[in-house]
């Protein structure tokens, strides 16, 4: 696989990655998960939205990861410590055990090789905390039933040939994989398409087919 | 150029390096000598530097900017020499991106430069006369000893910001490197922690075009009265052209011709891009001594900052308190992006504070010096950002 030839994603489509219409909550719902005054890493930050959040509210030393340029540059204007980088290839320069959390915010699924990203995080912060938007959700699910085409929804409004999102997964397979490298799942909540979270009392397969973002606290298995 | 006019200005550049104009000199004695890496005490030894703003009540605004090659101390007033606007001017003074009204801004001349800062056109109190080679060779971390000496002088403890492109960068990283406490906050741009094979041998050139010019004299032409300009100017025009990208030097000079529609079929300055690369060498002799060019060169090949931690450059920031905005350009081949993406990984790996921008823009290494709005936007949000975590005021 050659890196080199990947297109660069510009802001608009970080944007359109990361920013649904209840991309607020998802955020929200990541720095809940935060403990204050932790060391946090922000892999695929955008333009620094979440990095803000968590500086202001949780005083966490945050530091951040963009593939774009213009996200970079807007980080910094704001006094965020973003650096320019590539979640495939840069995370192995970041030492063992750097930081409390590193996050992945509507990113995972834009990655080349999620798995070897997932470790990585784990192997660099002492939690990982992962949201994407789940595959499996009802709607997409009847989409490509009744069309039989790639499903393109409101947050995910991109063709296939277009999109970055090149490793979509639904909540089950994310919670395979994690079982699979042997990750602890510390919480998970599912959002709905108003970006509520789904009761917590619901079988798995209630969260993968009715959630349509999904965000987990990762930790190692000790 | 007459010959009359280069003795002159030959003249006023000895004056120059003696008692410089609008400068302030701080003066180091016997008791105070600069150790330099070569092992020699460098003494008596002055600086020359200028300063902008005031420096508030916890002397905790003070940022210092540190010159590249042939720079100086005017970074934002008009040059005593050529009459010119400081060399930083879009960056440094009141409501700029490094604000004179906030911060107290320092700069002084490099030692071994040649306004004002001991050099190898100083006299040497030993003979009386000009050192020229005698003068030792010295390196970035000696320029930053000498630095360190006069914010020691001015009482300053804790530098709020250090800054600087090029070769101003790699000093900005020595200053991280050699003194991490006293750095809150540091600005390397457009640079790299080592020459590579390419920068030396560039360098080189420049060094034996003076050294092959007849009247630098091994060095004693300010003894002997004559002036090596051709030399420098040559070695001015080699190295500007690695200051400028392909795209930029062809967007301002393309292949026209410069006073004339055709080709004179001789070797005169036909083509604009050499009548401008003319100028550029011999309005740089005006105001630059040639040995100090080959002092403020070697120093430049020296550097080498992982070199002293066993080739490991994250070691050289260990626990580094500093936060650091890095910055480079994606059209300046001399100091390209991949020599600041190595800083930013050391620096990652040492758990340091950094950030790290690159700016798209065609005009080359010199791009630094020159009107970028967003390299303007990024400083100005770091030294915000910074500026809170230092309880500075920052104005909403």
């Amino acid at each position: 696989m050659n890196m080199q030839t990947r297109p660069q994603r510009d802001l608009a489509t970080a944007h359109a990655v990361r920013n649904g219409s209840s991309a607020r909550v998802d955020l929200l719902v990541v720095a809940q998960m935060v403990k204050p005054n932790a060391k946090v890493l922000d892999v695929g930050c955008g333009d620094g939205e979440l990095l803000k959040i968590l500086t202001e509210t949780k005083n966490v030393d945050g530091r951040g990861i963009e593939i774009s340029r213009e996200g970079v540059n807007l980080c910094v204007a704001k006094g965020l410590a973003v650096i320019q980088g590539d979640a495939d290839t840069d995370l192995v320069d970041y030492p063992d055990d750097a930081f409390d959390y590193v996050i992945l915010s509507q990113t995972l699924q834009a990655t080349w090789r999620p798995r070897v990203v997932l470790e990585h995080m784990l192997r660099i912060g002492e939690r990982a905390i992962v949201s994407f938007p789940n595959f499996g959700h009802w709607k997409i699910r009847l989409k490509l039933l009744f069309q039989g085409r790639m499903p393109r929804t409101a947050h995910l409004p991109d063709t296939w040939y277009d999109t970055q999102n090149i490793h979509f997964c639904t909540i089950r397979d994310f919670r395979d994989l994690c079982n699979e490298i042997g990750v602890k799942m510390e919480a998970a909540v599912a959002l709905n398409h108003w970006g509520g979270k789904l009761r917590i009392n619901v079988p798995w397969w209630f969260w993968n087919l009715f959630g349509e973002q999904a965000v987990f606290l990762l930790s190692r298995k000790k | 150029m007459a010959e009359a006019d280069l003795k002159s200005i030959q003249k006023a550049r000895a004056k120059e390096a003696e008692s410089p104009r609008e400068s302030l000199v701080v003066r180091f004695g016997a008791e105070h000598p600069l150790k330099l890496d070569s092992g020699i005490a460098l003494s008596p030894f002055q600086i020359a530097y200028k300063t902008y703003g005031q420096l508030n009540a916890h002397r905790s605004n003070a940022v210092l900017i540190c010159h590249a090659l042939t720079g100086d101390q005017h970074v934002a007033s008009v040059h005593p020499v050529t009459g010119k606007n400081g060399w930083w001017e879009t960056m440094v003074g009141p409501g700029k991106p490094i604000d004179t009204e906030r911060y107290f801004v320092i700069c002084s001349n490099v030692v071994a430069g040649c306004m004002g800062s001991s050099g190898p056109s100083s006299t040497d109190p030993a003979t009386g006369k000009p050192y020229g080679l005698e003068f030792p060779v010295i390196t970035i971390r000696d320029m930053v000893r000498a630095q360190a000496m006069l914010i020691d002088h001015l009482g300053i403890d804790t530098l709020f910001a250090v800054a600087g492109g090029s070769m101003g960068g790699m000093q900005v990283l020595q200053w991280a490197q050699s003194f991490p406490e006293r750095v809150f906050s540091a600005l390397p741009i457009a640079c790299a922690t080592r020459h590579s094979a390419q920068n030396i041998a560039f360098h080189e050139v420049g060094r034996q075009a003076v050294m092959a010019d007849p009247e630098w004299r091994h060095g004693r032409y300010l003894v002997e009265g004559t002036n090596p300009h051709r030399g420098l100017a040559v070695a001015r025009m080699g190295a500007h052209i690695t200051y400028m990208s392909d795209a930029a030097l062809h967007r301002k000079f393309g292949r026209r011709f410069q006073d004339r529609s055709n080709p004179t079929f001789s070797f005169d300055a036909d083509f604009e891009v050499e009548s401008y690369l003319r100028y550029q060498g011999s309005s740089f002799v005006e105001r630059f001594d040639a040995n100090s060019y080959l002092y403020l060169t070697r120093a430049m090949d020296y550097f080498d900052l992982a070199a002293e931690h066993d080739g490991v450059l994250a070691n050289a920031f260990r626990n580094s308190p500093t936060r650091f905005c890095v910055v480079s350009f994606t059209s300046d081949w001399l100091f390209p992006t991949s020599e600041s993406r190595a800083i930013v990984h050391a620096l990652n790996a040492a758990g340091a504070r950094v950030s790290f921008a690159e700016i798209v823009t065609d005009k080359g290494h010199d791009a630094f010096l020159l009107d970028e709005p967003e390299l303007f936007a990024i400083i100005r949000g770091f030294l915000d950002g910074a500026a809170r975590a230092r309880g500075l005021v920052v104005p909403s």
